[in-house]
């Protein structure tokens, strides 16, 4: 019988080992420091701007604490119907790529051959390579007057809508499709076969099938990717600059304001915030979160 | 400034100032504008090595930054702005000494006392080749003190795309008015300044609300503007702020008519592409040379300030930005240079004094007025968000 092997020497590990709060601390000192020290003290910092004045004279920023910035949001017509177009918007942004990933989600995971399924996930995620600017100059120059998308549309007698809200909207969802059309079509490719089957033998067809088998299961995951749809168009400005026409956003007025008048784009800020915050409370009364 | 227009409210002021009895000395235009005390710097010293500059692209370049080191040992960090607002939020980190700011940043440092007055004595090269529309003006000239230098200037034009229109625009009414055969067609300047061209237009076809100068706006003609402005929005096609923007929105056919510079119109390198002056002329914008009034190295400032003057170097900067030059002794140098000068209207005074040039509106009239508080850029801001909607 041979002896037993001396243990390894470990010292890093036996010292945690009895210490359990010093693992825990040296587990979170790096997120924690990130997560207070960069993410959260630069937000804070940002926010606190929104109480303070501005000096009419000479456009400076004195610190102070007026709710005048905030009051302004809801009484100036034009910023509330900004604020009611971008929420408008980034609803709309939402259910195009809802609309667009579900079935592409299904007949990627459950229809196509091994290889058109790789050859579309490729497809998917290769705007992600793309430079952001590069991906909006490309959907102005295709929707120009005389771009791609009017030649193409020509000899149907089609003309493009200009650039304005509707091609703001088909603009952002190009951007943030592939952050709806990835977690649906994983949760898709998670349904077992055999749920279709008994679906089939139930007598379902396409649509009950989709309606109340498939959406129900990968509502979750459709959640999951509005979050980001929903939010990265509520922030966004270039779009609306590039191809928006005369399209303004939440993002413009900051983007605007962010030298002339730093306390009203510090409190517009709070609008997106106050959006998602919204967003994800009704999303959380629904049990999708849970789920996540 | 447009002196013959000015010449009735000047002289009004003129005489109140003289029946309060006033001290004040009479300033440019006999326009007194307070401004906090900033001490001018009276004689020249042993430079500092270093030159920190705030710029529009294209003003500084290694083709006449070099040899301007070589002189001096004024190393030059040039720091590329996209906009007044942005150049005036840069000037006040402090970390700058120079900026080649345009008339809408101008004053707004000055009254704010980022920027000191200019001992022009100590700038030799600013002569009298400057040309007369650039000399003495309110944005950069407050209570006779002067406190920038000339560097060029361009002009808010109308750009047509002439095989839509036919010919050239008598009238801005294209861009304005809601029967305009182009409308969602029309292109606009992207900023709270262009409220004053919306002034511009006012003043010649609503001579009854008083307007005389496009940057001193009451509330009532502010809101006249803005009303202006809000029924031109929804005929807009797009707004520009970015030229490459402007430039492709031509060409692509997007934009039929709107406001332009002629360096844009070159740039889009278009025959059916014309620029015009309507008749009820333009605002454009002065762009001059600034020193921080908390500069460490002002004497590389004032060394800069000087070479730059020269006729040139200063040639050599609005060749590159594509404006017309503030000396125009270079126009003479040779064929290239007057081509560049015609091309871009150096020496055409007649045509400058249609021109207004971007002033930042301040609560004192600049058209003299004392009896009412006018609209600050601060109001121009908050207005121009409501414009777009």
């Amino acid at each position: 019988m041979n002896a037993i092997p001396p243990a390894p020497q470990r010292p890093v590990s036996t010292y945690l080992h009895k210490r359990p709060t010093t693992r825990l601390v040296a587990l979170l000192a790096l997120p924690m420091t990130w997560l207070v020290g960069v993410y959260i003290i630069s937000l804070a910092l940002l926010l606190v701007t929104a109480f303070w004045f501005i000096d009419p004279f000479t456009s400076k920023v004195i610190p102070g604490f007026t709710l005048e910035n905030f009051v302004n949001i809801v009484t100036v017509p034009a910023y509330l119907s900004t604020s009611l177009r971008t929420l408008g918007i980034a609803v709309a942004v939402t259910v195009v790529c809802i609309a667009f990933a579900v079935p592409l989600g299904i007949y990627m995971a459950k229809i196509a051959s091994p290889w058109v399924r790789s050859t579309l996930a490729v497809a998917i995620t290769l705007p992600l390579w793309a430079g952001y600017l590069v991906k909006l100059l490309a959907m102005r120059l295709t929707f120009t007057e005389e771009g791609l998308f009017n030649w193409l549309m020509a000899p149907f007698g089609i003309s493009g809508p200009g650039f304005g809200i509707p091609v703001t909207i088909l603009t952002l969802a190009y951007l943030w499709f592939p952050y709806m059309a990835l977690p649906v079509f994983t949760a898709i490719r998670q349904l077992p076969h055999n749920l279709f089957d008994a679906s089939a033998d139930l007598g379902a067809k396409g649509w009950p099938t989709v309606s109340r088998m498939v959406l129900p299961l990968i509502t979750p995951a459709i959640i999951a990717g509005s979050v980001f749809t929903f939010s990265l168009s509520l922030g966004d400005y270039l779009a609306a600059r590039f191809v928006g026409g005369s399209t303004q956003m939440i993002g413009s007025i900051i983007a605007s304001n962010i030298n002339l008048n730093p306390p009203v784009a510090a409190a517009f800020s709070i609008v997106p915030i106050a959006f998602v915050v919204m967003y994800l409370m009704i999303a959380r009364r629904t049990g999708s979160l849970e789920r996540m | 400034m447009k002196r013959s227009k000015l010449a009735l409210p000047v002289l009004l002021a003129a005489s109140a100032l003289a029946l309060a009895g006033c001290a004040t000395p009479p300033a440019s235009g006999g326009l007194t504008i307070t401004v906090p005390d900033v001490p001018m710097k009276t004689e020249l010293g042993a430079f500092e090595g270093e030159l920190n500059i705030v710029n529009w692209s294209g003003f500084v370049d290694p083709k006449w930054v070099d040899p301007f080191t070589a002189e001096t040992g004024c190393v030059v960090n040039s720091r590329v702005a996209g906009t007044s607002d942005e150049m005036v939020t840069l000037m006040r980190t402090g970390e700058y000494d120079i900026v080649s700011a345009s008339g809408d940043a101008a004053l707004r440092l000055i009254v704010g006392g980022d920027v000191a007055p200019l001992n022009m004595e100590l700038i030799p090269n600013f002569s009298d080749e400057i040309a007369e529309g650039m000399k003495g003006q309110i944005y950069d000239v407050v209570n006779g003190k002067p406190y920038g230098v000339p560097i060029g200037r361009g002009a808010n034009l109308l750009q047509y795309n002439e095989d839509v229109t036919g010919g050239a625009p008598e009238s801005w009414d294209v861009v304005w008015e809601a029967d305009s055969a182009y409308a969602g067609k029309i292109t606009a300047y992207d900023a709270p300044i262009y409220i004053a061209d919306a002034a511009v237009y006012l003043m010649y076809h609503n001579p009854e609300l008083g307007i005389t100068n496009p940057y001193a706006l009451d509330e009532a003609q502010l809101a006249a503007a803005v009303e202006l402005l809000q029924q031109q929005n929804s005929i807009i096609g797009e707004y520009w702020s970015d030229p490459v923007a402007q430039i492709t929105s031509f060409v692509g056919g997007n934009t039929v008519v709107g406001t332009s510079w002629e360096i844009l119109k070159k740039f889009a390198a278009s025959e059916n592409l014309k620029t015009t002056l309507p008749i009820e002329g333009s605002t454009g914008w002065y762009d001059t040379w600034l020193v921080s009034s908390s500069s460490p190295n002002s004497n590389c400032a004032y060394a800069w300030i000087d070479y730059t003057s020269q006729a040139s170097v200063n040639g050599a900067i609005a060749m590159n930005f594509g404006m017309a030059p503030a000396n125009i002794a270079f126009c003479a140098t040779s064929a290239e240079t007057q081509a560049h000068c015609d091309e871009f209207a150096a020496e055409d005074e007649p045509f400058w004094d249609k021109i207004w040039p971007w002033t930042t509106p301040i609560e004192e009239c600049v058209d003299g007025r004392t009896d009412v508080q006018c609209t600050s850029f601060q109001d121009w801001t908050n207005a121009w968000v409501t414009v777009k909607g």
